[in-house]
């Protein structure tokens, strides 16, 4: 129940990919009927990510190696066009690292940030926002919805604020693509990231859709593929696999959403009943119908990881001891929680493979493994013990 | 990223929980770190006679608490004292890089608690 963390790739994708290793090898650079083919695969597989957005034209959709690259050329590329118009970013305290470093690295460029605080479920405050955004800034950048704790913003409202002071909304969908409806066109999105492997294509692939019209420079300067905007040579397979991982999301989102959510909810109920002292992290319905984030008070989140991991059940936390930095997660603190509640977060994240049992079994678990722990802790109160 | 013996030691952890009436007691670390240790001793004839301890922390905190009771238990307070991080740490068969600073912290809980012993006979005289 570790989906955020890497999928498996949907048989179906790599069924499509395999000849484009081997027999259709082919540069779309290169004018001959081999480089056509290519050219073909690349275009039909940019047409399916247009179809699934709804975004209005071909020209709108760059391919990039991932969600990561997609966010960092969307800040800086966007920031860096427009200096001569202002020097003001907007975004929140709770964005991906792809998000927060990027625009760190602008501060340092004599860029002026704001990382706006959010409500204890992870919500933007649109009245902070409002007045956050000034004339000098040239972009907000706000998650579609938030990976760790899968709060979903209200982006069309976000969208308004932004273009009412003449800037460019960029929305990270890495975490919320294949999860959830996204129209860029109804959603007044000028710039999206989201990523092959979280609908279930191959890692290393990922996308930013530009709206016609938005000023932006390039981060990856080279042989001028991607109209300029991301040179390398295109990668083929991986581009095909994510045209097919968004035909398949297309086609299938609405019902399995509907089943995640009821799975997902489940896990929620359950754990909370099952254990005393346990808290969901984030918002009970403006959620992401793949993500449970629940905390246990007393507890440290990578024992319980390790005790889950014995019994078969693989999940993340936002703690400080699973983390390469040894700081709990940016996104917990940014809700409000203290550094000792932020240690005992779990964050399961369910995908097409999880079934109701699945579920069940863990909250089975989840019972005995905190009393374990608890037992060990000395933070629990006594009367917690007997 | 574990070693089986730190594994064991999180699994079955070694001496676990308090002694109500211990002779000295150390607590090291710090909750919003992560980790949180509590080592309790009984002292008898300048020896380690019982050793419990209690830990709030990931695996590497917990395995490296129960170690150092192993350790420890039956040395003298001189012997124990020379218990060093780096002993707990190879007594497990290594801990990642990461770990060594932030959740070896059972000798220093170890440490503290001798010291504890010690102020407290001293406050005695």
């Amino acid at each position: 129940m570790d989906h955020a963390a890497g999928k498996p790739v949907d048989p179906r994708i790599l069924e499509v990919m395999l000849p484009y290793f081997t027999d259709e090898c082919g540069n779309p650079s290169s004018p001959h009927s081999w480089g056509n083919e290519a050219r073909k695969a690349m275009e039909d597989a940019r047409s399916r990510i247009v179809s699934f957005i709804e975004a209005k034209k071909l020209e709108e959709i760059f391919f990039t190696s991932g969600g990561t690259e997609s966010n960092n050329l969307a800040i800086k590329g966007v920031a860096l066009r427009n200096k001569d118009r202002g020097n003001r970013i907007v975004s929140t305290a709770i964005e991906h690292m792809s998000v927060m470093n990027p625009c760190k690295s602008l501060i340092k460029q004599g860029f002026d940030v704001a990382f706006l605080p959010v409500d204890k479920y992870g919500m933007v405050n649109l009245e902070a926002l409002e007045k956050a955004v000034t004339d000098k800034t040239t972009l907000v950048s706000v998650a579609y919805a938030n990976g760790e704790i899968g709060t979903v913003q209200p982006i069309k409202e976000i969208a308004e604020i932004a273009h009412r002071k003449g800037a460019s909304l960029h929305v990270d969908a890495v975490a919320a693509c294949g999860q959830v409806p996204i129209n860029v066109q109804d959603e007044n999105i000028d710039l999206m990231s989201f990523s092959s492997n979280d609908m279930y294509g191959p890692k290393g692939i990922g996308a930013l859709y530009v709206k016609t019209g938005t000023r932006i420079e390039p981060i990856i300067q080279g042989g001028g593929q991607e109209r300029g905007l991301r040179s390398g040579t295109e990668n083929i397979p991986a581009m095909v696999g994510m045209g097919k991982a968004a035909e398949i999301a297309k086609a299938e989102m609405k019902t399995e959403a509907e089943r995640l959510t009821k799975l997902r909810d489940r896990l929620i109920k359950g754990a909370l009943e099952a254990v005393p002292s346990a808290f969901l992290n984030g918002h009970a319905t403006q959620r992401l119908p793949n993500n449970a984030n629940v905390r246990f008070s007393y507890v440290e989140g990578e024992s319980l990881i390790l005790s889950l991991d014995m019994l078969g059940i693989a999940c993340s936390s936002g703690s400080a001891c699973t983390s390469k930095t040894l700081e709990p997660s940016h996104v917990l603190l940014g809700i409000g929680l203290r550094h000792e509640e932020a240690h005992g977060s779990l964050l399961f994240t369910l995908g097409r493979q999880n079934t109701q049992e699945d579920v069940d079994y863990v909250v089975n678990a989840l019972p005995d493994i905190v009393k374990r722990l608890r037992a060990i802790s000395p933070l629990t109160p006594k009367e917690m013990l007997q | 990223m574990y070693t089986d013996k730190v594994l064991d030691h999180f699994r079955n952890p070694r001496n676990m929980g308090e002694i109500p009436d211990a002779d000295g007691v150390g607590t090291v670390g710090n909750p919003v770190c992560g980790d949180l240790m509590s080592i309790y001793i009984k002292v008898k004839n300048n020896r380690i006679e019982d050793i419990k301890f209690k830990t709030f922390g990931c695996g590497a905190a917990i395995a490296t608490s129960s170690m150092i009771t192993e350790l420890a238990k039956g040395k003298t307070l001189d012997e124990a004292m020379k218990i060093s991080r780096g002993d707990v740490a190879s007594s497990l068969d290594g801990l990642p890089p990461i770990k060594m600073h932030c959740s070896n912290l059972a000798a220093d809980g170890l440490h503290a608690a001798i010291q504890d012993y010690l102020k407290k006979k001293g406050a005695q005289k």
